[in-house]
């Protein structure tokens, strides 16, 4: 008797998990987020207010950089096409607030992965696109050649609201060094700040500070000193509550590194089809039914690769060939020494 | 009683509490999906970042209340250094605006003109940038006096190292109150017997006296301590020692009080004119001079005219000077509504702190005016 009740009770439970699995893949069609995106036919995505080689509009408004192909990734794979993005410029200050009122679905903005900011205010982090780590500029002529060099009563300039403040503080205490915090709100004004003499540092993320410096009165005058005080994963962010969009936008992301690893390029996706290797194959939607388990058809991947290229493509395009950082570093693929190494896209 | 006229105040609160309910609700709902919780409980942790300038001592092991309070009473220094300024320069101004010297009266249109019809915040950046281009660095600065120091890093006062401030404080208070019995004194001294008590010259006796016994006998001791160039790198140089005001809050409290020093001349011109010409020529006719005439008649006049305008001008700085967060002043917003708020992600509960506050600061000053405006408004018996 008692026997038949345990396969019984087991029996309901299997059913009971199976009926929530559909509901579950029925919600990934109704994914709030997405069908809204769908109806409007663009894609919401918070950018910075100018940050060269992560996001920064030229004169005729078309914004480019590592942050924006992520939106433009998300785009392609949603929508079919990677330029219908509404890119809005927000301040470190303004950003949560507008991703989680619901101003935009993506948040693509050099912005920190932290236990707090992904825990407790409604945000959830989806992956890194950029490995940074928080650096410190300084004028050639002080002689300056490493963070040991600093003395009480140096004055730092950096953004307010970030994590560099909260990293500023950690560094000078555990140095010793009593300091003086100059925050803005905004990056250009930080530059003018420190360009005018009002500090003697500039502190905020390397890629930043190799960004910012092209924006200096005379670039060459400056040097970012060797060291890095602290981790700084920069990656896309949506709201918490849509899981949906939220494994679209992982995914999207994913597979332009992936794309890279297989040497899948915006050039050769198409010709990939007939790979030999069933994981090339799968990235370009030729095996597999990848493209349904996120409530999309099976070519949003290939899009993403043909539209908006590959990890590197981007990397490359936005960030070596505009001088602002040649070496990839930390941001290689593994297989090459970076630590790049994203989950399987099966 | 009478339901017509009760029913539709009725109608109205309803639909007031409606609305408001609606929209807390709304916000319930929202955060809970995104599993944001609500409380004022981070206010006591650790704030875990620095500010560049505060009146009390502040570092980041202190709480996010603690670094509420340094926003606060940096908003109320900018506020209150603007306001003293803007007043000193706008009666002047709106005095000069009136005078009989053409050269003067077109300056002071011009000043006036040209400085409210730009944007605040660009005259904030102006001075800002400006100032921070014009001055010269630590090492290059000319000391003014020998002590002072104005550079692009801030302006460096010296400042007085004290022994026993307690007991010079206690000989001022006793000072301030000797005074006050005195002025009591004197008036029912003029009121009963018609005879004047040279009440000034003794508040002033009293006031230099007094603290010179504390420190004879009272073991006060002051020295100045004068800032010191300090080498920072080979290029870089500062400050030690003294008091240090930020270029931003020189450059802010200079920008809001030259803004609205504008619109006070305005009203002090207004003040002034709207008092009738024939009390200036009665004021005249019985011998009164020039001066007398302004002190006695025209301007007991002209102030019911200008302190209810001149109140919000007092109250627009204050909140003008939310705007220093552009320029690294360390002011509540920056502080407050800008760090915290960033490091908490507390935006519904700081945002609300922050206007409540700015709602007090402005209350205060108007409970302030009002009362000033009363005290000096005609008694007629």
């Amino acid at each position: 008797m008692f026997k038949y009740l345990k396969q019984l009770t087991s029996l309901v439970a299997m059913v009971a998990v199976l009926f929530t699995f559909t509901t579950e893949t029925m919600a990934a069609k109704k994914s709030k987020t997405l069908k809204n995106t769908q109806k409007k036919g663009f894609v919401r995505c918070g950018v910075s207010q100018g940050l060269p080689g992560f996001s920064n509009a030229d004169a005729a408004g078309n914004w480019t950089g590592v942050d924006v192909d992520v939106c433009r990734a998300v785009a392609a794979a949603v929508l079919g096409d990677a330029n219908k993005v509404k890119f809005t410029p927000l301040s470190a200050k303004e950003r949560f607030t507008a991703l989680t009122s619901n101003e935009i679905d993506i948040l693509s903005r050099n912005t920190t992965w932290t236990l707090s900011r992904d825990a407790d205010i409604g945000l959830t982090f989806v992956g890194v696109n950029f490995y940074d780590g928080q650096g410190f500029m300084v004028r050639k002529n002080s002689g300056y050649s490493s963070v040991n060099d600093f003395k009480n009563g140096i004055s730092a300039c950096t953004n307010l609201g970030t994590t560099t403040e909260l990293n500023m503080r950690d560094f000078f205490n555990s140095k010793g060094i009593s300091y003086e915090p100059v925050t803005f709100e905004k990056a250009d004004e930080v530059v003018a700040a420190y360009d005018a003499g009002r500090c003697d540092t500039y502190t905020t993320d390397k890629s930043g500070l190799a960004a910012q410096r092209i924006k200096l009165s005379s670039p060459d005058d400056h040097i970012v000193l060797p060291e890095t005080i602290s981790k700084e994963p920069l990656g896309p962010v949506v709201r918490q509550g849509d899981s949906v969009w939220e494994d679209i936008v992982r995914w999207s992301l994913n597979v332009m590194i992936e794309a890279e690893e297989y040497g899948v390029t915006s050039s050769n996706a198409d010709s990939m089809k007939t790979s030999d290797n069933p994981a090339v194959k799968r990235l370009v939607g030729a095996e597999g039914e990848l493209g349904a388990a996120l409530g999309l058809d099976n070519d949003w991947s290939l899009r993403i690769i043909k539209q908006v290229g590959n990890y590197g493509e981007s990397y490359k395009r936005n960030i070596a060939d505009t001088g602002i950082l040649p070496d990839r570093g930390p941001n290689e693929l593994w297989t090459k020494g970076g630590i790049l190494y994203v989950p399987p896209a099966r | 009683m009478n339901i017509k006229k009760i029913l539709p105040q009725l109608l109205t609160l309803l639909v007031v509490i409606l609305i408001f309910g609606f929209f807390s609700y709304n916000a319930q709902v929202n955060m809970e999906n995104r599993g944001i919780t609500f409380g004022y409980g981070f206010l006591s942790q650790e704030s875990s970042f620095d500010v560049q300038f505060s009146l009390i001592e502040f570092d980041g092991s202190h709480s996010y209340f603690r670094a509420y309070l340094v926003g606060l009473l940096n908003t109320i220094l900018v506020s209150v250094i603007g306001i003293i300024f803007a007043t000193i320069i706008g009666v002047v101004v709106g005095i000069a605006r009136l005078s009989n010297n053409y050269l003067i009266k077109r300056t002071a249109a011009v000043y006036v003109e040209f400085f409210r019809n730009i944007p605040l915040l660009l005259q904030i950046f102006f001075w800002y940038f400006a100032a921070l281009r014009a001055l010269p660095l630590p090492q290059d600065t000319e000391p003014m006096f020998g002590v002072f120091f104005l550079t692009i890093k801030g302006f460096f006062v010296p400042a007085f190292v004290w022994n026993n401030l307690d007991v010079f404080i206690y000989s001022l208070i006793a000072a301030i109150i000797s005074i006050l019995f005195i002025r009591i004194y004197a008036r029912k001294k003029q009121e009963n017997e018609g005879i004047q008590t040279p009440v000034l010259s003794i508040s002033i006796g009293l006031l230099i006296i007094l603290p010179l016994l504390s420190f004879l006998f009272g073991g006060v001791d002051a020295s100045v301590e004068i800032p010191v160039i300090k080498q920072l790198s080979q290029s870089g140089f500062t400050y030690e020692g003294g008091i240090k005001l930020p270029p931003e809050l020189i450059s802010l409290a200079l920008a809001l009080s030259l803004y609205t020093a504008t619109f006070i001349a305005e009203c002090v011109r207004a003040g002034v004119q709207g008092v009738s010409k024939g009390q200036k020529e009665a004021a005249a006719s019985i011998g009164l001079t020039p001066n007398q005439v302004l002190k006695l008649v025209v301007m007991p006049q002209a102030l019911r005219i200008i302190i209810p305008p001149t109140t919000n001008q007092y109250l627009n700085l204050t909140k003008n000077s939310s705007l220093a967060a552009a320029i690294a002043y360390p002011d509540l917003v920056l502080v407050f509504a800008g760090t915290a708020l960033m490091q908490t992600g507390r935006a519904i509960e700081i945002v609300s702190i922050t206007m409540l506050t700015y709602l007090t600061l402005s209350i205060s000053i108007s409970i302030f005016m009002n009362w000033y405006n009363k005290k000096i408004a005609i008694k007629e018996k």
